[in-house]
């Protein structure tokens, strides 16, 4: 599994990617994690609002920091 | 505890929606008893069981701060959940596609008013001009959206009308909706396209955009708006303090009048002075409120203090920065005196105009 954080390194990012951290180890997947802070890279997602979270070149979720429940439903949805 | 954790602990709504309503009239009510009670507890505090001296300078100062903290907390609480939820029915990918097809002139009305209400945060500010600029919107109309989006604050907008009533309030959002359209729309003018770095015209989207905003229960919504509301105190409240302070201290010590006599209505450098003290500054707009409030007290005239209020939440160094990555300093010095001259305009009209 392909996991990447879309942000520029705010506050918020960095939840997000402790959040998803947690939440791969939680359901015991293996994954891969990037965080990408370019803007144009960002950008060419389609994503105007970060942070967001992409699941094997799949944007799932953005503009927020979902609760360690959301992120494990999003992930077992692709496990 | 972190964020998360505390997210994790708020409690789920009840399932019927008469529960609901229950739950949410009950926190309503909660709000309403400690807003009422706020003053009436620090007088009794203050006067009665430390016996302090009501009429003493540093009494007063004491019963500013105590008083502004609680009361700014909770309207930022009511505004903030309320903003968030109602917002929550718009995004930013909505307002890109309502931009999408439209010319400079509407655009950038369109683009203000957008500003306004759909959820964004500056720090969205260069993915969100990539965003719009690779989706077809032009740069203008764009800059319109980024400048009135920070411009006419909703945390200002619910501050104002709970302190100083409806017509300062229908005056800030009118003018700052107006300086986003007009200096969107000059900057358009301009031929600004050599002055965006090349990249942002080389980015094309992959995939397609979720709605952040689309499929939310009532539920999620209410959550979303108690985790912005958590999320923005833990932010700002440094600047919070450090602005009810010095609020307190001007209502304590700075002698009544003491503003009319040297930045009055009739003093011409008054708005120019506010609006460079004010660009610099990076507070948030709850934070300068407290001393709005004093120095108005204290005699300085509204046009001035909307001027100095305006350039410090529309203008700030962290924004500019971000925005450097995709704006040539050329543009980046336009957009900051285009919007500046605005402002500056703005606050000598109301100083003519209120008096």
């Amino acid at each position: 599994m392909d996991v990447k954080i879309l942000g520029s390194g705010c506050a918020n990012c960095n939840n997000l990617e402790k959040a998803t951290r947690e939440a791969v180890d939680a359901l015991g997947l293996e994954a891969t994690f990037d965080h990408v802070t370019e803007p144009g890279e960002i950008a060419s997602w389609g994503v105007m609002k970060t942070p967001a979270l992409v699941i094997d070149d799949e944007v799932v979720l953005s503009g927020r920091v979902p609760t360690a429940e959301t992120v494990k439903a999003l992930l077992r949805d692709r496990g | 505890m972190s964020a998360m954790a505390v997210l994790e602990h708020l409690p789920h709504l009840p399932e019927t929606r008469r529960g609901r309503w229950l739950a949410l009239s009950g926190a309503a009510l909660v709000w309403l008893g400690l807003y009422q009670l706020n003053e009436h507890l620090w007088d009794w505090i203050l006067y009665g069981l430390l016996g302090m001296d009501p009429a003493s300078r540093t009494t007063e100062t004491i019963h500013f701060f105590a008083y502004d903290t609680v009361k700014i907390t909770l309207l930022l609480v009511l505004i903030i959940f309320a903003v968030t939820f109602l917002r929550s029915y718009m995004s930013v990918e909505r307002t890109r596609a309502i931009l999408g097809g439209k010319r400079e002139g509407v655009g950038n009305v369109v683009a203000a008013g957008l500003g306004v209400v759909t959820p964004f945060c500056s720090c969205s500010a260069v993915p969100a001009f990539i965003g719009f600029v690779a989706a077809g919107v032009p740069i203008g109309v764009t800059l319109s959206f980024l400048i009135a989006s920070p411009m006419v604050n909703e945390i200002a907008i619910g501050m104002l009308l709970t302190l100083f009533g409806w017509k300062v309030t229908a005056v800030y959002v009118v003018t700052g909706l107006a300086i986003a359209i007009v200096a969107g729309w000059i900057l358009g003018r301009l031929g600004v396209q050599r002055w965006v770095e090349p990249f942002v015209f080389e980015t094309t989207l992959r995939g397609k955009a979720i709605d952040p905003a689309a499929g939310l229960s009532f539920d999620d919504r209410v959550h979303m708006s108690a985790e912005e509301v958590a999320s923005i105190l833990r932010r700002i409240w440094p600047y919070l303090l450090v602005g009810i302070g010095l609020g307190a201290v001007i209502h304590g010590w700075v002698p009544t009048d003491f503003f009319t006599t040297y930045a009055g209505p009739g003093n011409s450098l008054g708005v120019l002075v506010a609006v460079s003290i004010g660009i610099p500054l990076y507070s948030n707009a709850a934070g300068i409120m407290p001393m709005v409030q004093a120095l108005y007290e204290k005699g300085l005239p509204m046009g001035t203090l909307l001027a100095f209020m305006m350039s410090v939440v529309a203008l700030s160094l962290p924004e500019m920065i971000l925005l450097r990555r995709v704006l040539k300093p050329q543009l980046l010095a336009a957009y900051i005196g285009v919007v500046a001259t605005g402002i500056v305009i703005v606050g000598y009209l109301f100083n003519a105009l209120l008096t």
